[in-house]
């Protein structure tokens, strides 16, 4: 009997043996890992996830780890601040098993979008400025931290190249030379003025992008020297721009337009005649020189690492009798991230790159054809005359404005590049004189008489309510080549 | 000068070679003699083509920077407008002398909101500039001195 209770008592502890010999080991056999959204911007987040896979009770916990930026322990990376596209591996790996880890990778863009303002200006200044969108653009001496962050500088597609004034600019930003070593300056001529001064270096820097030992113009004021050439006063109905903040309306233009280069190859020993744009400062009166490509004034986009074929500008509609500020967006790269791609309804404008229509589409109005642009650093929307358009004008602190009776005109015109694509554009109207005297910056509905022969100037009123995208002269994009405007 | 009116066989040219040698004032342009259009041809180291339209005849300087530049003068002889298309514009202080500083006159006064075109509108002179700093197209004429039968859309 007691023989029997032995056997029993070993064959329970055999039985609860064998109960815990027969458990599955709790082993981890695979871990996979995701991370979404990407690509993602410099200093963006994102989530990531890991799939342990495993037998038994395994742990389904990994550790995080990033080769670039960082990633918290609960799997949210924050991606490290990038010029361009930047490939980051993200490896998740079991806590219970460290052999087992699976990896992932996430794409770094550099941050492309900053903000675009349209308000009264740099204040305060004996003028308010209308219909200028103004940003913020940072430069510094070239490879080192001695920078200025200068706010109020317009946008302008209508020109190429980042001009500074002297005035407001702080750091020492260094010459560049011509070919001989000399001293570089530029005439710059706009439609309504002109700048002059020295061609200098920096490295920009607006929203992620930068641009290293740049070519600026600095615009110096007549009391400066060298003195301006007459040969460059002489080609300007208007004055140096340079003066003061007051003669700009700005601190600075930051041209972003249709060409790399704010004169190009006619400005370059390649072309016959030296024009009076760069000029060899090295005795008073200062020479007209040829210079390279490289030395002249770029559009500052081409040089961005990425990001570098165009700029895509976003502005919201306004209101009839417009509104006292609006904010929208610049954003660099046509095409190159999701917040800049071309979208379907987009209609691509060609524009010819040379000849006397250099950077113009056609427009047509009650069946006549004109020469056209489409600009963000004009103003308003300046078409025809008077006679030809039906449109009364008016006199407006000396310069002549539509001012249509009843207000607003409704009007239609047909825009067309040189690749044949055409599209309607409405637009409205607005008795200038009422909106001038009002309190209110931001006007889709701005217009003025501008013949010569008869053309349309579309200028900052045709952006809101639109993304305009403008790609430069010989950059591939998903559309094909600039120069082209499309929106 | 002589090569220049070599450098030609179209008759009008022919005519302003010979009133180029007798001796007009070596100044340019708007509202002057016809003479000033080869002094202006000569400045600008260009090549000179004239269109005959009976109500005016207009002289077409291809500068040496690429901008043309075009002149026309009324049957008295006078150069009553200018245009000019190019990427670089002219020299106003040469093309429209003393009108050069009745329009920086003009818009100095005007209070710009914004950036725009040039646009002087006054019964004794209009000057019109517009496109962008690739390609400028600008014209210049007074009003007073413009022949019966020409329009200001002609000058272009």
């Amino acid at each position: 009997m007691r023989r029997f209770a032995l056997l029993f008592v070993v064959g329970i502890v055999l039985w609860i043996a064998g109960c815990s010999s027969s458990t599955t080991p709790s082993t981890v056999t695979g871990v996979t890992v995701t991370c979404l959204p990407s690509p993602i911007q410099s200093g963006q987040q994102n989530q990531c996830n890991a799939v342990v896979t495993g037998t038994g009770t395994f742990i389904t916990t990994v550790t995080w780890m990033a080769n670039a930026g960082s990633i918290a322990s609960n799997g949210v990376f924050t991606a490290p601040v990038v010029l361009s596209p930047t490939i980051v591996t993200i490896t998740g790996t079991s806590t219970q098993n460290t052999s087992q880890s699976g990896t992932t990778t996430v794409t770094i863009n550099p941050v492309n979008a900053t903000p675009i303002t349209v308000d009264a200006g740099p204040q305060p200044q004996s003028f308010t400025a209308v219909n200028e969108a103004f940003t913020s653009v940072t430069v510094c001496v070239p490879n080192t931290n001695t920078c200025q962050t200068i706010d109020h500088v317009l946008v302008d597609t209508g020109t190429s190249g980042l001009r500074l004034l002297s005035s407001v600019l702080t750091v020492p930003l260094p010459q560049q030379n011509d070919s001989s070593g000399n001293p570089l300056d530029e005439c710059m001529l706009f439609l309504d003025g002109y700048g002059w001064g020295p061609v200098a270096l920096a490295d920009i820097s607006i929203a992620g992008e930068k641009a290293s030992s740049a070519p600026v113009q600095v615009m110096i004021p007549n009391s400066s020297s060298p003195p301006v050439p007459p040969t460059c006063s002489n080609r300007s109905m208007g004055a140096n721009e340079g003066n003061s903040v007051s003669t700009l309306g700005a601190n600075g233009i930051l041209g972003v337009g249709l060409f790399q280069q704010d004169c190009g190859t006619k400005c370059t020993p390649a072309n016959g005649t030296i024009p009076p744009v760069y000029y060899d400062c090295s005795a008073s009166p200062c020479n007209p020189t040829y210079v390279t490509l490289a030395q002249q004034v770029p559009n500052p986009v081409i040089l961005f690492s990425f990001d570098n074929n165009g700029v895509m500008i976003f502005l919201p509609s306004v209101p009839a009798g417009g509104v006292p500020t609006e904010t929208g967006s610049l954003i660099f790269g046509v095409g190159t991230q999701t917040n800049n791609a071309l979208p379907q309804s987009a209609t691509v404008y060609t524009v010819p790159d040379t000849g006397t229509n250099a950077g113009e589409l056609t427009t047509t109005f009650n069946g006549v054809s004109y020469p056209s642009t489409i600009e963000s650093g004009a103003s308003g929307i300046f078409f025809l005359d008077s006679a030809t358009t039906g449109i009364a004008s008016c006199a407006v602190k000396g310069f002549m404005w539509y001012c249509p009776t009843p207000s607003p005109d409704n009007l239609s015109a047909i825009n067309q590049g040189a690749n044949g694509n055409k599209g309607v554009v409405n637009f409205s109207i607005e008795d200038a004189s009422t909106l001038l005297y009002s309190v209110n910056t931001a006007f889709s509905t701005l217009g003025a008489p501008a013949p010569v022969p008869g053309s349309f100037d579309w200028g900052l009123s045709f952006f809101f309510g639109k993304t305009v995208f403008t790609a430069i002269d010989t950059k591939n994009t998903p559309a094909g080549p600039g120069p082209y405007i499309a929106y | 000068m002589k090569w220049l009116c070599n450098a030609s066989k179209r008759w009008p040219l022919l005519l302003f070679c010979v009133l180029a040698v007798m001796s007009f004032p070596a100044r340019a342009v708007l509202g002057d003699g016809a003479a000033s259009v080869l002094n202006d041809q000569a400045r600008m180291k260009g090549s000179l083509r004239s269109v005959d339209a009976k109500a005016y005849v207009m002289h077409e300087i291809t500068a040496d920077t690429g901008t043309l530049v075009r002149e026309y003068v009324s049957p008295g002889g006078v150069v009553f407008a200018v245009a000019w298309e190019g990427q670089f514009p002219p020299d106003f202080q040469q093309l429209l002398g003393p009108y050069y500083q009745q329009a920086r006159r003009a818009t100095a006064q005007q209070e710009r909101h914004g950036r725009a075109p040039i646009f002087v509108d006054t019964p004794s002179l209009v000057v019109q500039q517009s496109g962008h700093p690739r390609s400028f197209h600008g014209q210049a004429y007074i009003p007073q001195l413009i022949p019966q039968g020409v329009k200001a859309s002609d000058i272009r």
